[in-house]
């Protein structure tokens, strides 16, 4: 089937959508960004075309009732079952990669206790590997590098110190392999792994073992379906690195004004908040970008400031937003410069205010920054659309929420649950556009 | 005695093997304005005085009636820019005390200063004799010359030129400025350089000045031609050098400008679009107004940035910052006080709001424009105030999409090469994507 993509390179992740001959959005994909741009466009189109697959499963599973009731069950633990899939294929891979880089003179006397200390932690890991994609297991991340790396860490002191070795031998061993391994593709063992995963599944859901055989029928068919890759559009920061001509290559700007349209069909003003950027676009009723303004000299008040903090108070990201979302008083911070941030923390917190008022006041001064962008643009108009990583922030959204009525009055607010592909689905909806409505035919790079 | 600039008419064999592209005029104004930083050099060694003074106001034609070597400090300072020498006379100047927000243009001039004056071409620069406050409209040249005079103890003589906060000269304000020049201005600059005022000169010089201008502005506004044979605006900061700086009135300057409007008239016959440093630009995509100066330390990285996307400036307010000719001002001979006042009062620098906006929309309009783009300078306090508002009047007078990125003169950290390569990119895709739809609804 013929499939229209869109890829996003951002500073902090690479996110792709798949979209179909109607212009539904058929599969998401997402990965960190790295310093591999290539590496990363290409996972990201993987993940996206994966996840088309989990799509077309829905759909050939539903039409096939071999489910019945049962199907969103099923695909839950079908996905937590190939994430765990691919989870050890990369894991494997980087216990091998680990031994590699252990061997040798490195570690001198040393060496042969690292090894074995190696050894020790990956089999510790492996043990509970599964417990990491159970149901209900939180994760600070879905990517390799984020959930291998925290258990790694934790679980290598402990191994280090029974091993009579340092620590920082292990780390060592670590950062030097995983470079290596999350700039690997993987994409050969995607259908071996869904079709491992399946196994899987029918055991933790053994009441659909005995109709095995009427779930399997639809999905070796999806499987069998071949999802063309048609047209690709890319954006975002990298996307100068994509491997095809600059026909395919899109501003960010012009994707995520397409992107916000196609989510939200009302849509005027789009704020967009991302790693080191913040743009505040305004589109006409087509979703034709009409005028735009982004952060130049600085990048103060962008996503990357989040991430600071989160270091700063040795927090995964995403637990920012919920801690800020328990302030109880309003803590001004009036510093939006990302350096600077870490010493209004210390500050805040030396006078004894509680972290979460903190928080709080950190959000909203990401928002006071991003207002001052959209009064640049020319004001916000209705509808409002808020994109970017940050936007799945519930504090800074609140933030939002209360600047824009203190000084634009009510307005409808869209925050979609997957605004952070909204590039990416502009993107995609170029790419549509390209082929079917301009007659275009891809071009490999010049 | 007036400076004489040898010139060698350039010719195609004797142009140096380069990789960068340049036009023979290019290559001519290079040589000039190199040579006058040779005369600058030896002028106290020659017992000849030396003026500074600014670029907008610039009273070339009566400085040169006394014999004064003229220094430009915003020259110096973008010369230095555009050889990569203003980061460090910047920081320098910031270690001697000045704040990271001042001009970078008196930083480093300032630096440059503190460094022994050694110029642009590495020759040392003579401290100067008189300092010639022209003022027209910028307030940090007040402060810059204060800090030199400071430093020197030399001369320093005000013309303080009225802003032209109602749109338009009256003839009090003619006559107040005639009426410095008269009182204040010619008694110093007769009294510094011990030569005494002839007017017959300074009408000579007039006479030249009049002669380039003319051809000034045919070389400008052949950009209204599809393809525009120049860039506007980094085309043209080659081709105003000599008449902004200490050539105007010379006939160096005018056969400069022959030279130069011969060269662009073939190129108009030819079809031919303007040369970049990569060689002719071959296809013409996007037509464009520019207001503000371009940044000097990545002049030729900028600049690609509009070539390699097929986006050709065809006006630019920049290009008029020493002297606004294209509504007609010419130097008079007839009325040698009168018409320096005047040029002073018309500088683009002294123009309020209205009037800049005005002018944008006629250069939007008279040379078929897609759009205009603001380069907001930081560190200009007296130029980015208001540029928004202008952006945003424009838009909606003509109905074109209008782009702002903000970089600096000459300090080279606040160039972000990704970020305004980023913004320009998306600028044109936005042009492009505006013209895609109006050619469907028109199409309808």
């Amino acid at each position: 089937m013929r499939c229209f993509i869109g890829i996003d390179l951002g500073s902090t992740t690479t996110k792709a959508v798949a979209i179909d001959e109607h212009q539904n959005i058929i599969g998401r994909g997402i990965t960190n960004s790295r310093s591999n741009y290539d590496t990363a466009a290409k996972i990201a189109k993987q993940e996206a075309l994966v996840n088309a697959r989990f799509y077309l499963f829905r759909q050939a599973l539903s039409q096939s009732s071999a489910l019945n009731g049962a199907l969103e069950e099923f695909l839950a633990q079908l996905e937590r079952d190939f994430r765990l899939e691919q989870f050890l294929v990369q894991f494997t891979d980087l216990e091998a990669t680990c031994q590699r880089n252990a061997e040798g003179e490195r570690f001198g006397d040393a060496s042969k206790a690292v090894l074995s200390a190696l050894s020790e932690l990956f089999q510790r890991l492996r043990i509970e590997a599964p417990t990491l994609f159970a149901p209900g297991a939180k994760r600070r991340s879905d990517f390799f590098r984020d959930i291998a790396g925290s258990r790694y860490l934790a679980l290598g002191e402990e191994v280090a110190k029974e091993g009579g070795i340092r620590y920082d031998m292990l780390l060592n061993v670590f950062d030097r392999s995983i470079i290596e391994v999350e700039n690997r593709d993987y994409g050969s063992a995607i259908s071996a792994n869904l079709l491992a995963a399946l196994d899987r599944t029918f055991i933790a859901l053994p009441e659909t073992a005995s109709r095995a055989d009427a779930i399997r029928a639809p999905i070796r068919s999806v499987l069998d379906t071949v999802l063309e890759e048609t047209y690709v559009i890319g954006t975002g920061y990298g996307r100068a690195r994509l491997p095809f001509s600059k026909e395919h290559i899109r501003s960010e700007i012009l994707c995520h004004g397409l992107g916000a349209h196609m989510m939200h069909a009302g849509t005027a003003t789009v704020l967009d908040i991302g790693g080191q950027d913040t743009k505040a676009i305004q589109v006409d009723q087509h979703g034709i970008v009409e005028s735009f303004q982004m952060n130049d000299r600085c990048a103060a008040g962008c996503g990357r400031y989040l991430g600071y903090i989160a270091d700063e108070m040795n927090m995964g990201l995403h637990e920012l937003g919920p801690l800020a979302m328990k302030a109880t008083k309003k803590v001004r911070i009036n510093s939006t410069c990302t350096v600077f941030a870490g010493a209004e923390l210390r500050d805040r917190l030396s006078l004894g205010e509680k972290r979460e008022d903190i928080m709080a006041g950190l959000h909203r001064a990401i928002i006071l920054r991003a207002m001052s962008i959209l009064a640049r643009s020319g004001g916000i108009r209705n509808e409002f659309t808020f994109t970017g990583g940050v936007a799945k922030n519930e504090a800074a959204v609140k933030a939002l929420k209360d600047l824009v009525f203190e000084n634009y009055g009510e307005m409808t607010l869209n925050i979609n649950p997957d605004s952070i592909f909204t590039g990416a689905l502009g993107g995609a909806t170029f790419a549509y556009r390209a082929v079917v409505e301009e007659g275009k035919t891809a071009e490999a790079r010049e | 005695m007036n400076t004489t600039i040898q010139m060698t008419p350039a010719q195609p064999g004797k142009k140096p093997v380069a990789e960068v592209q340049k036009e023979d005029a290019m290559l001519l104004q290079k040589e000039m304005l190199n040579a006058n930083y040779k005369d600058l050099a030896s002028a106290h060694d020659q017992g000849r005085k030396v003026a500074a003074t600014f670029v907008p106001g610039n009273l070339n034609e009566l400085v040169m009636c006394f014999d004064f070597a003229r220094s430009l400090p915003e020259t110096n300072a973008l010369q230095n820019g555009m050889r990569k020498k203003s980061g460090k006379l910047i920081m320098d100047a910031e270690r001697d005390g000045h704040s990271e927000d001042v001009c970078t243009y008196v930083k480093s001039d300032l630096g440059m200063m503190l460094g022994g004056e050694i110029g642009p071409t590495g020759e040392k620069l003579p401290t100067p004799d008189l300092l010639l406050l022209s003022y027209t409209g910028c307030f940090t040249f007040m402060k810059w010359f204060e800090l030199i005079r400071q430093k020197y103890n030399c001369e320093t003589v005000m013309l303080h030129t009225p802003y032209q906060g109602d749109g338009k000269i009256t003839q009090s304000m003619r006559d107040y400025i005639v009426k410095q020049l008269k009182e204040t201005v010619i008694p110093t600059m007769e009294r510094v350089s011990g030569v005494k005022f002839d007017i017959d000169r300074l009408r000579q010089y007039m006479r030249e000045s009049a002669k380039a201008e003319d051809d000034l502005v045919k070389v400008l506004q052949s950009a209204k031609n599809r393809p525009s044979p120049i860039d506007g605006y980094f085309g043209a900061v080659y081709y105003i050098g000599p008449i902004f700086t200490a050539f105007r009135g010379l006939p160096e300057a005018t056969q400069y400008y022959d030279v130069l409007r011969r060269e662009i008239d073939e190129r108009v016959r030819n079809k031919k679009g303007p040369i970049t440093p990569d060689g002719e630009m071959l296809e013409e995509k996007y037509r464009l107004v520019v207001e503000g100066p371009p940044n000097w330390t990545s002049f030729r990285d900028f600049w690609k940035m509009f070539y390699d996307e097929g986006a050709v400036v065809v006006s630019s307010t920049y290009a008029k910052v020493g002297g606004v000719y294209d509504n007609g001002f010419r130097h008079d001979a007839d009325h040698p006080l009168e018409s320096l006042a005047d040029y002073c009062l018309g500088c683009y620098t002294n123009l309020s709001f209205p009037q800049r906006i005005d002018m944008i929309c006629k250069y939007m309009d008279e040379y078929e424009a897609d759009g205009l783009l603001i380069n907001s300078i930081k560190s200009c306090n007296s130029f980015s105030a208001g540029q928004l508002l202008m952006l945003r009047e424009v838009e909606k007078r003509t109905g074109k999409p209008a782009a702002f990125i903000e970089s600096d003169l000459v300090d080279p950290r606040y160039f972000s090469g990704a970020n305004i390569k980023n913004r320009l990119e998306s600028y044109f895709q936005m042009i492009k994507q505006k013209r895609a739809v109006a050619g469907v609804v028109t199409a309808h």
